[in-house]
């Protein structure tokens, strides 16, 4: 449990570093799921890397342990609307009104386009 | 020195253990309200658990700083959470790869769809610059919105909150609305709230399919990558 919290750790802290380093675009915890993702693949190809947390399904527990709680930790960062209640009692209701138009327009057009491809990609593969 | 309740509640205020508790406990009685309700769409838990504390914290007169200090050890693992998204991808690589282009796709017409209406609509209805850029990166993950946010040097609070409002309307509206337009095929509809909702709809579409929760999570996670290239292009087009 604590080895494979530790290389959750890790790849995000070495994710945070490469970002620093190289001023890359992308945020620290992204490049560190890429590198995650990247040992559990060289994990079924070399046994040099199924070791410690990566074999025996260490490192799967722990990140299904922690994504089970993904909505508790939205709470925190959800409650600082407390300090923006100056902001909202002026925009409010165009800050809600924008973000809902918004969710629903996106919510459309991804599941559109996915739908659209998917079909396109069946179709040519029958004909 | 007295033992009165007021000095202890004076004492205990200002302690993190107090407001850890607090955000636990109140998340763990609106989820258990929520499977309670079938996991109905308006029982939606971090709505709940974040009116009802910060109703709490403006009762009691505390300051967000405080309630923070508590928080903060929750809101940390935001970050390693991003980096655990490595596992469903992984193990569901082999669903993934072959609903490849369609999911690239989705990806990039969703997140600019994403980023362009809210700016568009933001500067329509006549918000200041600083709302706009702050609402700019509301559809991805808090930690990653953020750091976007303070990277266009504009209010990454007001972005969190952007955020977390995003992932809630997006949770609660996805499955009446896709369930009306009969769309039944849950990669597509799970695919469409991790990319409009992030976390917040990744969790909600846990809660209805295996599958939807498995694509909200890809995603969210491709999402992260994408909207941090494309929010600084786009501002700089649109906004500036």
């Amino acid at each position: 449990m604590i080895a494979s919290l530790s290389l959750i750790l890790l790849c995000q802290l070495a994710g945070e570093i490469a970002v620093r380093a190289f001023a890359w675009p992308v945020p620290g915890p992204v490049l560190g799921m890429l590198l995650l993702l990247v040992l559990l693949l060289l994990r079924d190809r070399a046994a040099l890397f199924a070791q410690g947390p990566l074999q025996g399904g260490g490192v799967e527990n722990a990140a299904k342990g922690l994504l089970a709680h993904l909505s508790l930790m939205f709470i925190p960062a959800g409650v600082g609307v407390v300090q923006k209640l100056d902001l909202l009692a002026e925009h409010g209701t165009a800050i809600v009104g924008v973000l809902a138009i918004s969710v629903v327009i996106t919510l459309l057009v991804t599941v559109a386009t996915f739908l659209i491809i998917s079909r396109v990609m069946t179709r040519g593969r029958s004909a | 020195m007295t033992a009165n309740p007021f000095s202890l509640w004076v004492y205990l205020s200002q302690q993190p253990l107090l407001w850890l508790t607090v955000t636990l406990l109140v998340y763990a009685t609106a989820d258990a309200l929520s499977l309670a309700t079938g996991r109905h769409p308006f029982a939606n838990p971090v709505f709940h658990s974040m009116w009802i504390i910060a109703v709490f914290l403006l009762m009691t007169g505390t300051s967000y700083t405080t309630y923070f200090s508590g928080a903060q050890f929750v809101h940390f693992l935001l970050g390693p959470a991003t980096v655990a998204l490595a596992v469903p991808l992984y193990e569901n690589r082999k669903v993934v790869a072959a609903a490849i282009v369609p999911m690239l796709a989705a990806l990039v017409v969703g997140c600019a769809t994403a980023i362009v209406s809210v700016v568009l609509l933001a500067k329509a209805f006549g918000l200041p610059q600083n709302v706009v850029l702050s609402l700019a990166p509301k559809s991805v993950t808090a930690g990653v919105a953020m750091g976007i946010s303070e990277s266009l040097g504009a209010d990454a609070s007001l972005t969190a909150v952007a955020v977390v409002l995003t992932g809630i309307m997006g949770a609660i509206i996805v499955t009446p609305m896709m369930n009306r337009m009969g769309i039944s095929d849950y990669r597509a509809r799970g695919f469409a709230v991790g990319l409009a909702s992030h976390g917040i709809g990744t969790a909600r579409a846990f809660q209805v399919d295996a599958v939807a929760g498995v694509f909200a999570g890809i995603a969210m996670s491709l999402n992260a990558l994408v909207t941090s290239l494309l929010v600084p292009l786009a501002v700089t087009l649109l906004v500036r």
